[in-house]
């Protein structure tokens, strides 16, 4: 049996490399590389806990903010510090404005492009969608670039700066913000809302949000105001190259719950297993790093025993990144798993019927924006000017805590032990760790390298574009993977 | 615009991707605009063109063997030569050879070699905490030059690596010395001691900080959050760090002074080991260390304890505190 090797792999964050074994024009097998380690957890030991603040949005560009939220909770759990309100909400403003930001990135520079490729010429859509998503010259993303940059001066206000902000704490943030700068907080938002309704949509914020069936989606589509934007275009791809037939992984599908406010969770926390929520046992987590290139010391651990020492002669390992189980079975994170195990009807009724796929990955995604950017405009509104942001307790000489929240890609877990003042141990199960992780100690396949078992390998194509659909729909981010 | 624009290769290894993030925030243009009116082609870019996969390594062999012209090369994410030398911590993806090889061997093709944020100038972030994968700069170790292309480094038009750090870079940061370099207008003295494009390095984070006047009287700002100078307590050095933050601003107004938060000098190499907790100032005899670089330390104290002897209580209370308490009266008027 001969590997075919596929790499590097772009548009997605990070390095990423997938080896296929390929017969008769389908992949028959596959396995995910994550070809570059760094080694955070290993520096974080013996640091100052409040050094974490600093390290860890530095894992990732993509996810910065998401990874100091993680770290922030997992200090104030270990401090046993609440934020007051306004700080949770400047947090999750903060938050929802990378996570929403993301969400465009990838539909608009990621995902779509794949679309405008040279092999699909031969399509009836091809022309309209090569127009505007071709990578770097297609009309879309000088329409969307300016919108997510001016969007983003909610981070100028909020966080200073994007990525890399220290301004969120354990016990909310430094930043406090003036009722003038609420009011230009509205106005940036009311911005981005019309992107979205006039070039995304077609359609009013709400009027998305409250589509309630995969049929209602259908009736939605056949309006020409919808059809003819960038989600109805896309909707009208997925439906001519079947996407909800690809990318099936195990279909169950974990979210840690976000967005907190009064310490209620906007989306809930829960698992989604066998078409049921189900609860979510965040002790029946394990690392295995049986087909990782570390070294094994013994049984897969909980994080908060977790060991993280590199070995890349390390006999079965394929990957950088380790293999995180629930309860011993594979799962799949993202906003497909988030809307899921949150009841959104439009997101249930598409996962009963194809399960998760490519298509349904993508509609989550969208769907999303428009749920958390409704939300956005409550949370400015209730930000009290001249209140408290943030509450100070000090740090402890040891303690334990645990930070989980759901970043763009999924949920994102930070595990800290704290000794004599100093972090004894700091593990990290980012969302595409889950996704994209190697094998187990049963030969488990990853989530992704479920996916890709069938996908079709056209005539003399050696990067298939079927298996960047597949790839790209989980939204990977490779630097937060291995981090 | 340009008749004859210059081929870009953008490449990625130890580092976070967050400068490529941070150059989609450019604005009045967009990223893609900004490159064409620098007259950049971009050939290839991880976030950004189309191919994957063979295509690309298609494209770096084509480098390699003279058939495309590379212009510039721009490398994000520090240098991985570990384990022991042999760059596993990073082997390019589709290849079986680590990226080190791959950075070292396009370089040598390069007419500029630029260095994109604090990782690929110095190690960076990556070469924090004991520097597990053994990560360095293109032309820099930490302070030292060296690196992975050695301190006699030039690149074809002659030039050392331009080291464009911060961690992040500022989207404008890398516009606008790409389009000086397009121009023809960019030479050694262009850049300061450490590689820096002087454009933006010629400043301090200090000018223009709006804690100045908190600064002048030396009230001190005691826990994350306060509004007083944050360089007493706080761990700030803005008024050593070589950046222009607070008079460029980021992401429509902000900088991390802006934010309420210290500055910690991620321009400069090393800054990732400070030596001490980032966010607090470490002293001697209850002075801050790392005071101002030009000034005599005996004045700094001097005026330091003249100066919070002066302090108006309008700010002594607005220092400690998250919102204005005090607004300052309008002369001539008594409440």
């Amino acid at each position: 049996m001969s590997r075919r090797i596929v790499g590097p792999f772009n548009r997605v964050e990070g390095d990423l490399e997938v080896q296929l074994d390929i017969q008769h024009g389908k992949v028959a097998d596959a396995w995910v590389v994550s070809p570059l380690y760094r080694g955070f957890e290993q520096m974080l030991h013996g640091k100052h806990p409040n050094d974490a603040m600093s390290y860890v949005p530095r894992i990732c560009g993509i996810c910065s903010v998401a990874q100091s939220v993680a770290s922030a909770y997992a200090l104030a759990d270990a401090q046993g510090v609440q934020m007051p309100s306004n700080g949770e909400l400047a947090v999750n403003l903060i938050l929802a404005n990378e996570n929403l930001a993301d969400h465009l990135t990838h539909f608009y520079m990621f995902f779509m492009p794949d679309f405008a490729r040279e092999i699909y010429k031969n399509e009836p859509w091809h022309a309209v969608v090569a127009e505007r998503f071709t990578a770097m010259k297609g009309s879309a993303a000088r329409q969307m670039l300016p919108a997510r940059a001016a969007f983003m001066h909610l981070m100028g206000i909020l966080a200073g700066k994007w990525p890399h902000t220290l301004a969120i704490q354990p016990g909310g943030t430094t930043r406090g913000v003036k009722a003038e700068e609420q009011v230009r907080m509205l106005t940036t938002l009311y911005q981005f809302r019309c992107f979205l309704e006039d070039t995304l949509f077609g359609d009013s914020l709400e009027n998305i949000a409250n589509l309630s069936s995969s049929n209602e989606l259908k009736s939605w589509l056949e309006n020409d105001k919808h059809s003819n934007r960038d989600f109805g275009l896309f909707l009208s791809v997925a439906d001519a190259l079947q996407l909800h037939t690809m990318g099936r992984a195990t279909d169950r599908f974990m979210s840690y719950g976000v967005y907190p406010t009064n310490g209620e969770p906007l989306f809930a926390r829960g698992l989604w297993e066998e078409g049921h929520l189900a609860r979510l046992d965040i002790d029946a987590i394990r690392e295995d790093v049986s087909h990782s290139w570390m070294i094994k010391y013994g049984e897969p651990k909980h994080p908060f025993d977790g060991v993280t020492q590199p070995d890349p002669d390390m006999q079965d390992g394929y990957s950088w990144c380790k293999a995180p189980r629930l309860d011993g079975k594979v799962v799949e994170v993202g906003a497909l798993a988030r809307q899921l195990v949150n009841g959104h009807p439009l997101i249930q009724s598409l996962v009963t019927e194809s399960g998760g796929n490519v298509r349904n990955r993508v509609i989550a995604r969208l769907l999303e924006l428009a749920l958390v950017a409704i939300e956005m405009e409550a949370w400015i509104k209730a930000i009290r000017p001249n209140e408290t942001f943030c509450n100070l307790v000090s740090m402890p000489d040891e303690a334990e805590g645990v930070g989980l929240m759901e970043a763009a890609r999924g949920s994102l877990g930070h595990w800290l032990k704290i000794k004599h003042g100093r972090i004894l141990n700091y593990q990290i199960i980012a969302p595409t760790t889950w996704n994209f992780a190697p094998r187990d100690l049963n030969e488990q396949p990853g989530a992704l390298e479920q996916a890709l078992i069938g996908a079709t390998v056209r005539q003399g194509e050696i990067t298939p574009v079927e298996v960047q659909h597949i790839v790209r729909s989980f939204d990977p981010c490779m630097v937060c993977t291995v981090h | 615009m340009h008749d004859q624009p210059l081929n870009m290769l953008w490449l990625q290894s130890g580092g976070c991707g967050g400068c490529t993030l941070s150059m989609m925030c450019a604005e009045s243009p967009e990223l893609f605009t900004s490159f064409e009116a620098a007259g950049i082609h971009v050939l290839w870019h991880p976030s950004l063109s189309e191919a994957s996969g063979n295509a690309v390594t298609q494209t770096l062999e084509a480098i390699i063997n003279d058939e495309v012209k590379l212009d510039i090369l721009c490398l994000e994410g520090a240098v991985v030569r570990g384990p022991n030398n042999t760059g596993k911590f990073h082997m390019m993806a589709g290849t079986s050879e680590p990226m080190m090889h791959w950075i070292k061997k396009l370089s040598l093709k390069a007419d500029y070699v630029i260095a994109v944020g604090t990782c690929a100038a110095y190690g960076g972030i990556t070469s924090g905490g004991g520097n597990p994968t053994d990560a360095c700069g293109m032309q820099y170790e930490g302070k030292r030059r060296g690196g992975l292309l050695g301190q006699d480094f030039r690149s074809v038009r002659k030039l050392s690596v331009v080291n464009i750090a911060g961690c992040p870079t500022h989207p404008n940061w890398v516009t606008e010395t790409l389009a000086q370099i397009v121009l023809g207008n960019f030479t050694e003295s262009n850049m300061d001691e450490f590689g820096r494009p002087r454009s933006y390095v010629d400043q301090l984070v200090h000018h223009g900080c709006p804690r100045n006047e908190y600064y002048e009287f030396k009230a001190s700002a005691k826990k994350p959050s306060d509004l007083g100078c944050l360089m007493e307590n706080l761990g700030c050095v803005g008024t050593q760090a070589h950046a222009d933050c607070n008079t460029r601003l980021w992401n429509g107004g902000g900088s991390c002074l802006r934010g309420d938060y210290p500055c910690v000098n991620c321009t400069a190499p090393g800054f990732e080991e400070p030596g001490h907790p980032f966010t607090e100032t470490p002293k001697i005899a209850g002075i801050p260390v790392g005071l101002p670089t030009d000034m005599p330390k005996a004045w700094f104290v001097a005026l330091a304890s003249l100066s919070k002897a002066a302090t108006p209580e309008r700010l002594k209370l607005n220092a400690v505190s998250d919102h204005v308490k005090v607004v300052q009266g309008i002369r001539g008027r008594t409440k």
